[in-house]
């Protein structure tokens, strides 16, 4: 998918490996035996990440606080259903909906000293690092497209496209990274 | 850019992330077998359109999902105030309160 774009020494465009997606609505009162079964607790303020372990190995776990009562959970694609069944047996009794959307996106990792100035060609975010550090997750827009943003790190940024729209997204970050270059 | 805080996120972003959803605070009226054609019209249809601060509904769409609610002025499109939904409108927002300090060409 990231064919064509140039890689330069102040950035580079990676795709991530295939893996397991949810979307998990729930209440606060429910959020501890989320983690539990999870293996990861959940982060409580909006608008962070979590994580550990290292992106599609055995045991990486990450957990993305989006929306007031919504939480993205990513986990390598071999483990996806015994983490839905996990779940679902351990929120039985709470109010909840987890649905898997691992195909509806397309993962990507933007690094480099130059990345956040990429991101800001088409992203409207104020990303410095005092407004956006390391720990924060986001939707937000980048040109025409709605995407998700997790500052991993102050130079790397992990990225979650529509998958339809990821060409699109390729294109128009090869077209900044000429720019910028 | 004008910045619009979003009481969910507790942060202010940037205005394409939102969506104006529509007039605040207006009530279905009901049960829908009591309601009079011309109550029905103006749930539907009438609204003010005040020139001065207006209690509107935004989504942050691009952003934590939610609807909530922002006093605006229509003269000069500052945001006075934005409170969740289901919040009451902030006293401090009302049409004759004082005006915020933001000054916008
Ligand atoms: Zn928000």
């Amino acid at each position: 998918m990231a064919d064509g774009f140039t890689d330069t020494p102040r950035f580079r465009l990676i795709e991530a490996p295939p893996l397991a997606r949810f979307v998990l609505r729930l209440p606060a009162g429910a959020l501890t035996a989320a983690g539990k079964a999870y293996g990861l607790a959940l982060p409580e303020a909006i608008n962070r990440g979590a994580s550990h372990g290292e992106r599609g190995k055995p045991g990486a776990r990450v957990a993305l606080h989006l929306g007031p009562d919504e939480w993205w959970l990513i986990v390598p694609e071999a483990e996806g259903a015994e983490v839905f069944a996990a779940l679902e047996k351990a929120l039985a009794a709470h109010p909840r909906s987890l649905v898997e959307i691992s195909h509806r996106q397309v993962g990507f990792v933007l690094e480099g000293e130059g990345a956040a100035d990429l991101l800001n060609a088409g992203c409207p975010l104020d990303l410095s690092e005092q407004a956006f550090p390391p720990g924060m997750a986001t939707r937000s827009l980048f040109h025409r497209i709605g995407l998700m943003i997790w500052r991993m790190a102050p130079s790397v940024f992990r990225l979650e496209i529509d998958r339809s729209l990821a060409p699109y997204f390729v294109a128009s970050m090869a077209e900044s990274a000429r720019d910028h270059s | 850019m004008l910045l619009i805080r979003c009481p969910y996120c507790g942060m202010d972003r940037p205005e394409i992330e939102f969506r104006h959803a529509g007039a605040a605070h207006i009530i279905r009226p009901g049960p829908p077998d009591r309601v009079t054609d011309e109550e029905w019209a103006a749930f539907l249809y009438l609204r003010d359109n005040p020139k001065g601060r207006v209690a509107e509904r935004w989504r942050h769409v691009h952003g934590c999902g939610r609807f909530f609610n922002a006093v605006r002025d229509t003269v000069t499109d500052v945001f006075v105030a934005t409170y969740k939904a289901g919040e009451p409108r902030p006293p401090e927002s009302a049409p004759g309160a004082s005006e915020p300090t933001e000054a916008r060409p």
